[in-house]
């Protein structure tokens, strides 16, 4: 008999069923008067610094079909890429930016809009400068585990060629499911879960 | 205390056999919401190590208590009182204290209030199903709610949900994010249901099951049930060269 290591396993995940809205966007769903807002519908306000942007995404599952039943969360740096949180010691972040964001997509179009600003560059553990990304989570029916994935800028080309995640990828011609194209000040960002185009989704 | 273990390093990997699969058939809407491609794993980074955090500020006075939050005055939900509590910890079994804890749930005849729910049992109009609340310094969380009923869903053509409240973790770092569902004591619909079977391992489940606690029930007023909830732990940094940039 050996000693135990005496760890817990992680509590087991389940979907987030067709009903995410009620609990994590209630007003969005008609529950109104239990929360002032939705949390993390806004990430900014008037005096955030950095340059705003819009980041309108969709996501399709493997039939090709929109998926109007999902929620995303985005966690991003400031314009000086540095994370509004704690846990931060590289110094202090924007205090008019939170750096996270959660959307349920349009019930009628299956569009997700977010509201933000370009983040700043965060370096990778070796110090190697990250291009800029937001970082995804995804959940909905059907989704058993929430996914991760990251969003790159299709005008960052420089930095997404350097960039220590989308240069790992084995196969390189998947990195072109991370990088949202910029029409305008929006970049559009279209998430497939199967098929042919199918996104990267990390196991981080 | 220069023995303390630091607490700034990366997250234990995801056991994924723990967890169910992307693609579990049995529950039909996961069969083209799966990728079947690998998932891509590397080094975490600040982006994947820290993550939101929520002061104890944001919360309203009723935020834990649904039998309230969404009532007229003097009026209160209709269903079984119960009181669901319990504690947050990680992987080491360490409590994780100021975690933001968000629940949402059908009513007690298994409705939702929600636009796409189209079962016939009825609103309960004192009745709204969400709530939040943000664990204590010793990860200790609770809330006040009515126990839900189960509800028929369209995947066999006789599948029932067993009674479940949906739970939403945030934990210190946005890997640690998690969504899962909390089932009842001695509910034999449990072990019928497509989406508790899209876990692998009985003992996964089993985690899922709060136990009836009748030292914590409120005379007259409510039972209680307990609830944990384990989130990822984190390496100490104790052993690790500290990384340039991380």
């Amino acid at each position: 008999m050996m000693q135990q290591l005496r760890r817990l396993k992680e509590t087991a995940s389940q979907t987030a069923g067709p009903y995410v809205h009620i609990g994590l966007t209630p007003n969005l769903c008609e529950i109104s008067g239990v929360y002032p807002e939705d949390l993390g519908a806004r990430m900014v306000n008037e005096k955030t610094r950095g340059e705003r942007i819009t980041v309108k995404m969709r996501i399709f599952d493997g039939a090709g079909a929109v998926i109007k039943d999902a929620l995303i969360e985005i966690w991003q740096a400031d314009s000086d890429g540095l994370y509004n949180t704690p846990a931060e010691t590289r110094g202090t972040a924007d205090p008019n930016f939170t750096g996270w964001g959660r959307q349920a997509s349009d019930m009628e179009t299956g569009v997700f809009t977010f509201e933000t600003i370009r983040p700043g560059r965060v370096p990778f553990p070796d110090g190697r400068l990250q291009a800029p990304h937001l970082t995804l989570w995804i959940v909905a029916r059907g989704i058993n585990l929430g996914l991760h994935t990251r969003m790159y800028f299709s005008d960052e080309e420089t930095a997404n060629a350097q960039d220590p995640v989308l240069s790992r990828l084995e196969h390189q011609d998947r990195a072109a499911t991370l990088i949202a194209p910029r029409e305008g000040d929006t970049y559009h960002f279209d998430i497939h879960l199967q098929g042919e185009k199918e996104t990267v989704f990390f196991d981080v | 205390m220069k023995n303390a273990m630091p607490e700034a390093g990366g997250f234990f990997q995801r056991e994924r056999n723990w967890h169910p699969p992307a693609f579990a058939p049995g529950y039909k809407s996961t069969v083209v919401r799966s990728p079947r491609r690998a998932l891509i794993s590397f080094p975490q980074t600040l982006s994947e190590i820290t993550g939101p955090v929520f002061g104890h500020q944001m919360l309203g006075e009723l935020d834990n208590d649904l039998t309230l939050n969404h009532a007229r005055p003097g009026e209160s939900a209709i269903g079984p009182r119960i009181i669901v509590y319990g504690k947050v910890l990680d992987e080491n079994a360490r409590p994780v204290p100021g975690v933001l804890v968000e629940f949402w749930q059908a009513n007690a005849g298994g409705r939702y209030r929600h636009k796409k729910d189209g079962y016939l049992a009825p609103l309960d109009p004192n009745f709204g199903g969400c709530g939040r609340t943000i664990t204590d310094a010793e990860g200790n969380y609770f809330f006040r709610t009515i126990q839900p009923g189960a509800y028929p869903w369209p995947n066999g053509i006789n599948d029932w949900r067993p009674a479940h409240i949906h739970f939403s973790l945030f934990g210190h770092g946005f890997v640690q994010r998690l969504i899962t569902q909390m089932y009842f004591e001695g509910d034999p619909m449990i072990w019928q249901c497509p989406i508790v079977n899209t876990i692998p391992d009985k003992r996964a489940v089993e985690t899922l099951i709060a136990t009836l606690d009748m030292q914590a029930a409120v005379p007259m007023d409510a039972r209680a049930y307990k609830f944990d909830i384990v989130l990822r732990g984190r390496r100490a940094t104790l052993f690790e060269n500290k990384l340039e940039g991380n």
